[in-house]
């Protein structure tokens, strides 16, 4: 078999396992409050490890087109809500940026 | 259903891009489009794919991508145990199905939803994010050369656009979230480049610590509902 599907099926498992596992253990269990407490301030704690500082490279070598991007998203986020403008937004101005040659 | 719709149509305007990012850097790797696809609808994995095919081409193994990919995919524990008590009880059968479909996106648009989480809404969300990164994925792949470098290489922020776009209305309600996103930000950072961490595990460790820290920080949120 070709190499690279047997990366894909390793990089299945590695992927599906740990999202499947707590899910079937721990079911409808109930969970002590403060557990409950902990786990709902991790969505926060993922996301602003995922942004920062991942975003600063997400645009390879043009370190002001990412920031800019993430700039229109925030503004845009902010002012219209929703993803549709954030995300076409911040592609643009990435774009933008890029071409501008900064 | 409906809900799922409401909140999977975004989502695939935000994941069209990514893909289409996904399919280039597929093509630029490249790997067959067949191959690509593989990547986009057997793994299903969004930000490791990408870490995977530049893994690749910086010629990297097959066992060392896959324990890379388990490292930054670790996090999934702790979101998939995070959001086990807003299931419903009628999962159940449905829940090795549920659980494929959990990328981080999808994680945090439905782990920020104040309802209880039912296995329609989330299998309707799911669809929505999986057909939108295959068929970006093929997009970008035949598209891909066509397209202007600028912008080819802007569909990299996407990703990132995509998470802010999702977190503003939380910081807009609550201090406390915007706090504990800089923490997070912060220790990532930190562990990243003072420690030098490996990126799976500064984010497990952010993530954790940070999720602690939130148990100790008491904000008086009433002073911003006033504005």
């Amino acid at each position: 078999m070709n190499r690279i599907y047997v990366l894909i099926l390793g990089m299945m498992l590695v992927t599906y396992l740990p999202r499947l596992i707590p899910l079937v253990i721990m079911g409808n269990k109930s969970i002590p409050v403060k557990v409950e407490e902990f786990l709902s301030y991790i969505p926060y704690a993922a996301l602003g490890a995922l942004i920062v500082p991942g975003f600063l490279s997400a645009i390879p070598e043009h370190l002001m087109s990412s920031l800019l991007g993430i700039l229109v998203a925030l503004i845009l986020g902010y002012y219209k809500g929703g993803v549709v403008f954030p995300v076409v937004g911040a592609v643009v101005a990435s774009m933008l940026v890029i071409n501008i040659g900064l | 259903m409906r809900d799922g719709f409401k909140d999977g149509f975004p989502i695939i305007m935000g994941f069209i891009p990514i893909a289409m990012a996904f399919g280039i850097l597929c093509k630029t790797a490249e790997i067959s489009l067949l191959e690509s696809l593989g990547f986009s609808m057997i793994v299903f994995a969004g930000a490791s794919q990408f870490i995977a095919v530049n893994l690749l081409i910086a010629g990297a193994g097959i066992g060392e991508i896959i324990f890379t990919t388990l490292l930054v995919n670790f996090r999934h524990f702790l979101f998939a145990a995070s959001l086990s008590p807003k299931m419903t009880k009628d999962m159940k059968n449905t829940v090795p199905l549920i659980a494929f479909g959990l990328t981080d996106e999808i994680f945090s648009v439905a782990s920020l939803k104040t309802k209880d989480l039912s296995k329609e809404y989330m299998i309707t969300l799911e669809s929505c994010a999986y057909f939108a990164l295959a068929i970006g994925t093929a997009m970008g792949f035949i598209l891909g050369g066509i397209l202007p470098a600028s912008v080819q290489l802007s569909m990299g922020i996407a990703l990132y656009a995509l998470f802010v776009a999702i977190l503003v209305p939380e910081m807009k309600k609550s201090v406390k979230v915007v706090v504990l996103l800089v923490l997070s930000g912060m220790t990532n950072t930190i562990c990243l480049y003072l420690f030098n961490i490996p990126q799976g595990w500064s984010i497990i460790i952010a993530i954790i610590l940070v999720s602690v820290l939130g148990l100790f920080i008491k904000i008086d949120e009433r002073e911003l509902c006033n504005e």
